[in-house]
């Protein structure tokens, strides 16, 4: 964990979900590209892609975060709605007709902190349930997926908003070069997010709670922080992916992107997050972010069962996660049973991990 | 029925190429008690499994009760009357003694239907056979650790189990457990059953075997009657080197300076110990000794700030010291080797590096990230400094030895430069060569000036290690004895007499006895 990093080829090696994501990753995009190189394979298309992966994959990073600590988070996309609903408002409100400039500047700088600051306090409000009250992270963040995705309502009375500044929907819709903003942002973001997870001492510490929360708190951890600073964090990402949804739709409604959730539980798994806590890398879920994206492009390219596309999207999705579990359960079982074959104290572990692995299983 | 039960021969077994058994022979006739001793990692294990017919072995053969196997299939052995109490016991928390004894009677008959009345009726008769009392519709989720195991020992009796192998059976047990623990297996052997009896505990083992096995590295290397051995040479035998276990007898040095190091005055935690005072100096190893419950546990955890005391004071070095959480006990300098190093102690899946650092993760940063040169040395340093036994520190935790991973546990305390090391059973599960060597590490710690409080069971631990041992019963200090002149045989006399011994032969399981966890 803590040496240089390592050259792609033994990192990939290392890592074999990462190596086998990759994998896949390239045989979609292979097996589409064959199949209907006129659509797929296309400028058009790709763009399309980088447009709607970035809201996405902010909110895969906000729920694996709380995935890492052994939590969840389903207020997530509750949590960007109410964001991206207030930062509307606070645009349309304040701008007035024929603003100078540097007034719309201003106005959508302080929606979008306003944005942030939402996500950051809902998120806090979750960390507080999970680790002050002591309520288990799945059903406080539906309570208060309910509770936040309520609010949203209440304030929009269920209609979108619409009608952003064009300067703010440059954020969703812009391009930089060829590349889409909303993609920059993301790696950015992305990269920064790997930077806390993997060089920070509230990264580490995390993984450390979600791997063991007793000996966390018995080497002097103050797991109700790093709980509360988790869900924070998670929140913060929340909102920047609600802000970048309005950006690109130029709407914000209260019932956006529900089905998010549970793909973005999806994606993390694929990519290698361990729903029990203590493991998981940002380019793991990526990764199977990437391949699920292929998957779903292609698949309404390709126009699969014709009108019934959108359902067999679902299937697919479902199938390549159930496969890609499987092989991970059986490849760790396998792993379990032969010990590790490196070191002296091979020897001397032999009788502990079968032991180990009887009772874990309990 | 023929005389002998288990006959093992020539059994190899090997792992990943790693040979864990190599040509190893056992006899087992009825009625028999023998001991199984050997390091960790000397293939007892293995070779528990392949008689219970979880492990298949890759040479040799098992003949049971005259038939022999190639391949034993678990319920081979479970029809032959083998049956293994693990350490964890295999217990049903949820469910009734009753039903965890007469379960898998149940279950081997194939019944469908539950029959509640045949359940406490072969419940009753297994408790009946080894003489003991309890409680047949309590659930064993609130038994004591020493209870579970008498359940576990019903449930082997009431498949008519012919040899019942025990790993570790003493590990959670206190002293006056572990006698009744010894009593119910006399009579087992008096009803035939043999007991293959493995164990750590070299007293324990002298005192309740008639013949002794002892592995070392997947091999037997000695086979005889206990009368031919003593501790001395059973150590030789099982470590393949001399260890002096006593030349650890250093005079302990008192501390010194006028200000004590800690000092707790009346200490108390509601319903969990009251009136504790003690003083600990600088440089000095005191000893705290108790039964389960006794509240040593957790005065510990109240010292750590776990669970704060509610009363009374302490002071480090003299200035008035409040502990109201684990961060003010690591600010002040405490750090505590927990009891239970598996769930307490060790975050297992991740790296040996990761482990060390744990605790001191904050200290090591540059500009708000982690100063990786800084968290190299620091692993490099007590990697070293322990000589923790590894090919990489960035193997998981989980694939050491006992031994080196409470060595990992006392380097993340010992990264946090502490003033006070408490250590809750330091050798719990370590083998013997190892257990030397912590001891060693202990005494060294306090020489630099550390002071040590370490709370054990083993006797000649404290013994050998400490200068002062408080005796704790129901949450109260009752003696406070200089061990300069203590022998073991006193010390385990000071124990029992603060203990009135109950109905002779049957174990106490009165509510004060239930250990309290930390929530």
């Amino acid at each position: 964990m803590f040496d240089k990093l390592p050259s792609i080829t033994s990192f990939i090696s290392r890592d074999r979900n990462i190596g086998r994501l990759l994998g896949v990753a390239l045989f979609i995009l292979i097996i589409l590209s064959i199949l209907n190189p006129g659509l797929f394979l296309t400028v058009s298309n790709f763009k399309s892609m980088a447009y709607q992966l970035p809201e996405f994959g902010l909110l895969a990073m906000a729920i694996m975060i709380a995935l890492l600590t052994g939590g969840i988070d389903l207020s997530a996309v509750g949590i960007a709605n109410l964001s991206g609903v207030l930062a509307a408002l606070t645009m349309i409100r304040f701008i007035p007709q024929g603003a100078a400039g540097w007034q719309i500047t201003l106005v959508i700088g302080a929606a979008v902190a306003l944005g942030l600051v939402i996500g950051a306090i809902c998120g806090a409000i979750n960390g507080f349930l999970i680790g002050r009250i002591g309520i288990p992270a799945i059903l406080a963040t539906l309570g208060t997926m309910q509770l936040f995705t309520g609010i949203s309502i209440i304030i929009t009375k269920g209609y979108a908003v619409l009608g952003l500044p064009d300067a703010f929907l440059y954020f969703g819709n812009g391009t930089i070069g060829i590349f889409p903003v909303p993609l920059l942002i993301f790696i950015v973001i992305a990269v920064l997010f790997a930077l806390l997870l993997n060089k920070t001492t509230l990264g580490q510490e995390l993984f450390l709670m979600g791997t063991n929360p007793t000996a966390a708190k018995f080497t002097g951890l103050d797991n109700f922080r790093l709980t509360l600073k988790t869900y924070m964090v998670s929140g913060l990402l929340s909102g920047l992916a609600g802000l970048m949804i309005i950006a690109r739709t130029n709407s914000a409604k209260a019932d956006y992107g529900a089905s998010y959730t549970l793909q973005a539980i999806v994606v993390a798994v694929m990519g290698g997050v361990d729903p029990a806590g203590g493991a998981g890398t940002v380019i793991g879920l990526v990764l199977a972010m990437i391949s699920l994206q292929f998957l779903s492009s292609g698949f309404n390219m390709l126009r699969v069962g014709g009108s019934f596309s959108n359902y067999f999207r679902e299937l697919v999705w479902g199938v390549v996660l159930i496969l890609v579990m499987v092989i991970n359960y059986l490849d760790a079982k396998k792993r379990a049973r032969t010990p590790q074959e490196s070191g002296t104290d091979a020897k001397a572990q032999m009788p502990d991990t079968a032991a180990g692995a009887g009772s874990a299983q309990k | 029925m023929p005389d002998q039960i288990l006959n093992v021969d020539n059994l190899s077994k090997s792992f990943a190429g790693v040979r864990a058994l190599q040509g190893v022979n056992l006899t087992m006739e009825r009625g028999e008690i023998r001991c199984l001793v050997g390091e960790n990692g000397c293939g007892k294990s293995t070779l528990i499994k392949v008689i219970a017919g979880v492990v298949q072995p890759d040479e040799g053969t098992v003949t049971l009760n005259g038939r022999q196997y190639r391949q034993i299939r678990p319920i081979d052995a479970i029809r032959e009357g083998i049956q293994v109490i693990y350490q964890d016991f295999s217990l049903f928390p949820n469910l009734t003694v009753a039903e965890n004894i007469a379960f898998n009677y149940n279950l081997a008959r194939k019944k469908q239907l539950v029959n509640w009345r045949d359940i406490n009726r072969i419940a009753r008769e297994a408790i009946a056979k080894i003489g003991v009392d309890l409680d047949l519709g309590a659930y064993v989720e609130d038994l004591p650790v020493a209870d579970k195991q008498i359940i576990a020992i019903c449930r082997a009796i009431s498949q008519s189990a012919r040899l019942v192998i025990m790993d570790e059976p003493t590990t959670a047990l206190t002293e006056k457990e572990v006698r009744a623990l010894f009593n119910i297996i006399k009579t087992l052997q008096r009803e035939g059953i043999a007991i293959l009896f493995v164990s750590h505990k070299l007293n324990e083992v002298l005192e309740i075997s008639e013949k002794i096995t002892i592995m070392r590295n997947g091999r037997n290397v000695t086979d005889g009657n206990t009368a031919g051995f003593d501790r001395a040479s059973l150590v030789k035998h099982m470590t393949g080197r001399e260890i002096n276990e006593t030349n650890a007898a250093i005079v302990p040095q008192a501390g010194n300076g006028s200000v004590p190091l800690l000092q707790a005055e009346n200490l108390s935690c509601r319903g969990r110990f009251a009136d504790v005072s003690f003083s600990l100096a600088a440089g000095e190893i005191i000893g705290i000794t108790g039964l389960l419950g006794s509240g040593r546990t957790e005065l510990a955890l109240s010292l750590f700030g776990i669970r704060p005391a509610d009363a009374g004071t302490i002071s480090i070095e003299g200035r008035p010291a409040e502990i109201r959480s684990v961060q003010d006990a690591v600010r002040h300098g405490i750090g505590y080797v927990p009891e239970d190093r598996l769930i307490e102690g060790l975050f297992l899946e991740r790296s040996i590096g990761s482990n060390i650092v744990a605790g001191t993760l904050r200290r090591l940063t540059r500009r708000g990230l982690i100063n990786r040169a800084a968290v190299g040395a620091q692993i490099r340093q007590w990697t070293e400094n322990l000589h923790i036994n590894t090919p990489s520190t960035e193997l998981p935790v989980k694939s050491l030895s006992g031994g080196n991973q409470q060595r990992v546990v006392l380097a993340k305390w010992l990264a946090i430069n502490p003033k006070i090391l408490i250590m809750n059973g330091p050798t719990v599960g370590v083998d013997v060569g190892s257990k030397a060597e912590i001891h060693q590490i202990i005494r060294d710690l306090a020489r630099q000036g550390i002071g040590v409080i370490i709370i054990s069971d083993d006797l000649p631990e404290l013994l050998q290690n400490c200068c002062r041992i408080l005796v704790m019963r129901k949450g109260r200090v009752l003696e406070e004895l200089p061990t300069e002149g203590l022998s073991e045989a006193d010390l385990t006399h000071r124990l029992s007499a603060t203990a009135p011994a109950p109905a002779s032969g049957t174990p106490a399981h009165s509510g004060q006895r239930k250990q309290v966890r930390p929530s």
